[in-house]
Formats: C-alpha cells, sequence, structure tokens
C-alpha cells in the first residue's frame, strides 16, 4: 500500500485517480500510523512553498516523512512536493525544505520569450542511462511551475529546457521527485508512476 | 522549449458531447469521457469542455461530467461555459479540472478574474473571448453569451485589461472565422501577442493542415484550439502534428 500523504495539497485527487487507474493500492491519510506501516509514500503539492511546509509541519507530517525517507522508505514528491525534498526555497522570503535532497528551489530568471510559470508540455533529456526511469528519454511531460531546484548533477535523472537546465526527476536513493505532473502527463506519466509502484517501492 | 499545443475542444449539453462526433471505435458517441480518451489516444495536448447547458440547474452535472473523464484520461483539462463563481471554479477544480474558463462572467464581474487567480493561481484562470470585427468601425470588438452579445470592449485594450486582473492564459476565438474553415485570425493573435504576456490559444476557423502551420508560424500563440475538424475526421491530430513536425513546429 502505497501512502498519499493528506495535507489539502491540490492534486492529490488527480494523482489518486492515476493510481486507481493503474489498479496500484494507494490511501490517502494525514495518519501516522499508516504512513508508518505503507510500503511508499506519495508527496503531493501545488501552489506556494511556505504554505505547504507549514501546513506539513503543523499536522506533524515534516518530521514522519523525513524520518521515513531516511529510514529507508521509497519516497516521490510531485510537482512542489518534489521541490519541498530539498534543503530550502526563495519563494517568497528564504524556507526550508526537508532537506532529503542537496538543492535550492530559486525563481525562474525573467527572459523575453519565456513566460512563467513554465506551463506545459516539454521533452526530457536522459541524464542518468542506468535509472529504471531511462525510458523518459525524449520524451514530453506535463509542467506548471514558477520555480525549479538547482542541485547537483548527481541527483538529476531527467531535465528540460526552459531558459535555464530544469531538473525534471531528481533521485537521492529511494527518494525521487518529478517536476511534472505524472498524473497530467498521459500514458508516459502513468509508466512514471507504475515504475515507481514496481521497481522502486517493489524491490 | 515547450511544446506547441493542439487542444480538441467538446461542446457539453446536459452531461452528453453535443456535436455527432462520429468516432467508429466508441459504443456511445455522446460520452464525454470515451471521446476525451479516443483524443488522448491520438495525441491530443489538452482537452476544452465547453458547457453549452442553458440552465443553471442543470450545470452541476458538469461537475460530474470532469470527475468522469478525469478517472481515465490524463491530461490538462480546461472547463468552461456559465462559470460565474469562486465555489463553482473550486468545485470543477476538486473534481479534475486543471484550469477553468471564464467568459461572460469575466466580463459582467471582472473581480472574479482576480479573485479566482488569487485563490487557485494564475495558471488555473483562462479568459475566454470571443471577438468579432465590428462592420461600421472595423474595431475588433468582444462578444459575451455565446456570441450573442456586442460589447463596447475592444479586443486588445480587454486583454490587457484581463491579463492585468489576473488570467494566467486567453483562449480567443475569431468569430469572423469560426466556422469558415477558411483559416486561424492571425493579424488579431499577432496583435494579441504583441500585446500581453501570457499564452494565447488560437480558436476559430481551422480547416486545412495549413492552418495550423500558419497560425504557429505567423503568431505567437501556444496552442491551437479546433473542434468540427477533429470530430469529423476531416483532420487528425496525428495528422496536424506530423504536419507541424515537418514545417519546423515543436510539438509532442
Amino acid at each position: 500500500m502505497l501512502a498519499i500523504i493528506d495535507y489539502d495539497a491540490g492534486n492529490t485527487y488527480n494523482l489518486k485517480k492515476a493510481f486507481d487507474y493503474l489498479k496500484i493500492p494507494t490511501v490517502l491519510t494525514a495518519d501516522p500510523q499508516q504512513i508508518k506501516t505503507s510500503d511508499g509514500l506519495i508527496l503531493p503539492g501545488v501552489g506556494a512553498f511556505a504554505p505547504a511546509m507549514a501546513t506539513l509541519q503543523q499536522r506533524g507530517l515534516a518530521d514522519l516523512v523525513k524520518q521515513e525517507a531516511l529510514a529507508g522508505k521509497p519516497l516521490l514528491g510531485i510537482c512542489l512536493g518534489m521541490q519541498l525534498l530539498f534543503d530550502s526555497s526563495t519563494e517568497y522570503g528564504k524556507h526550508a525544505g526537508l532537506g532529503l535532497i542537496p538543492g535550492q528551489v530559486v525563481a525562474f530568471p525573467e527572459k523575453p520569450g519565456y513566460k512563467i510559470p513554465q506551463m506545459g508540455w516539454n521533452q526530457n533529456q536522459l541524464r542518468q542511462k542506468n535509472s529504471d526511469f531511462a525510458f523518459l528519454a525524449n520524451e514530453y511531460t506535463y509542467f506548471v511551475h514558477s520555480y525549479y531546484a538547482k542541485c547537483e548533477a548527481e541527483y538529476v535523472v531527467t531535465a528540460v529546457d526552459y531558459m535555464v537546465q530544469v531538473p525534471a526527476l531528481v533521485q537521492r536513493q529511494q527518494i525521487y521527485g518529478t517536476q511534472f505532473h505524472p498524473e497530467k502527463s498521459g500514458a508516459v506519466g502513468l509508466q512514471v508512476l507504475q515504475t515507481f509502484a514496481q521497481k522502486v517501492v517493489g524491490k | 522549449m515547450l511544446a506547441k499545443r493542439i487542444i480538441p475542444c467538446l461542446d457539453v449539453d446536459q452531461g452528453r458531447v453535443k456535436k455527432g462526433i462520429n468516432f467508429v471505435n466508441l459504443t456511445d458517441v455522446g460520452d464525454p469521457a470515451q471521446i476525451a480518451a479516443e483524443y488522448q489516444r491520438q495525441g491530443a495536448d489538452e482537452l476544452v469542455f465547453l458547457d453549452i447547458t442553458a440552465t443553471n440547474q442543470q450545470r452541476k452535472t458538469m461537475v460530474d461530467v470532469v470527475e468522469q473523464v478525469s478517472r481515465q484520461v490524463f491530461m490538462p483539462l480546461t472547463v468552461g461555459g456559465g462559470i460565474t463563481s469562486i465555489t463553482e471554479i473550486q468545485a470543477l477544480l476538486k473534481a479534475g479540472a486543471d484550469k477553468v474558463s471564464l467568459n461572460s462572467a469575466a466580463v459582467a464581474d471582472p473581480g472574479l478574474i482576480t479573485a479566482g487567480a488569487k485563490k487557485f493561481g494564475n495558471q488555473c484562470i483562462v479568459v475566454a473571448i470571443d471577438v468579432k470585427t465590428d462592420p461600421s468601425s472595423g474595431k475588433q470588438l468582444v462578444y459575451t453569451h455565446g456570441g450573442q452579445q456586442k460589447t463596447s470592449l475592444e479586443a486588445v485594450a480587454w486583454a490587457k485589461q484581463v491579463v492585468a486582473l489576473g488570467a494566467g492564459e486567453l483562449l480567443v476565438t475569431s468569430m469572423d472565422q469560426d466556422g469558415t474553415k477558411a483559416g486561424f485570425a492571425i493579424d488579431l493573435y499577432r496583435q494579441l501577442g504583441a500585446a500581453v504576456d501570457v499564452p494565447i490559444i488560437a480558436s476559430g476557423g481551422a480547416g486545412s493542415l495549413q492552418d495550423f502551420v500558419d497560425v504557429f508560424q505567423s503568431a505567437d500563440v501556444a496552442g491551437a484550439l479546433a473542434a468540427s475538424v477533429f470530430h469529423y475526421h476531416e483532420l487528425t491530430i496525428a495528422q496536424v502534428k506530423s504536419t507541424l513536425r515537418q514545417a519546423g513546429v515543436n510539438v509532442r
């Protein structure tokens, strides 16, 4: 059973529907016991960094998710949920994240011809050939975001080009994050969720 | 680089797709979820559902439609038609819509754009603008209520205003071109593209493969929307994309 962390994050229901479609059992929960006994965690998120982090902390979920991930439980952060995995963000002031992957979440630079947010389908460039997610090479996935993660190349599995090289799928050990929305990225997006469930959690 | 989007539009009346779409492999030609799934298979980048239900009482069915579609279709969904309140926007987003499009309500109550953008983010709020050239003055005027009511608003000025109010995207239909299959209103999109910095979706006039090439090559639009050419198999999404790719337009 995968636990989708429930903290009024926005894209939760669509994520649940995607897992349901794939017949992968999930539970939408904020219950510590359920989170502890789950086989893997999904951290959704849409919106701004600081209020999301504050909600996670108020509900006692930030420390719990961190502990579980550090103890080896597979974790997949999605969109803002991916950004929360990093050390900090500069969105409306400097805010600490979960600190599970070294790096900082920063705003896109302003550049003529590039609209912010990045909204639409962008093409993944594969950076780590041996990844379970290598099938993303040259595939388009769906993005909606105004900030992006700046981190070392060793954590970047795929990236897309939007003014800068934007990490699209990141990984540190069994901790993964997608800046794109797999639940809105058609067949290849569903394959990301399935691969996480089967190859990362199912290992 | 972001891919240019090809967007089929479905008219929904009381929960059923209105126009006689004739995909041979559908068991129920009026079922929005089946048609949406077929468009996903064909490679659509996004879907727009336009609620053309006449009465408010039956509008709630649109939430059910979105709920059903989003159980089997995993791409961005935009819903428009008759939305007048934050409560309605919230219900549609919760049911699985990614964006809502405001048209008449944006003109009647521009504050709704700002309220929606503040609560859900600019990227959720699309303003749909129906534009027709005024025969006497030659001005590009905005129409509301499904093109039935003329306003005194000029298209470019209105576009700037709604973007300032918080619209994250504009869906602009040229009523002059709509239904003619004579191509998109390229001059209009050029003017709008120069005036605002949010994505613009061109709508109205698609008839041939070349029409899609022309609009993407000649104007700064993020996507092109069409209904009848796709519904009646005059063109397939795959054909449109392969033609665009050959012309050097970045598509998925």
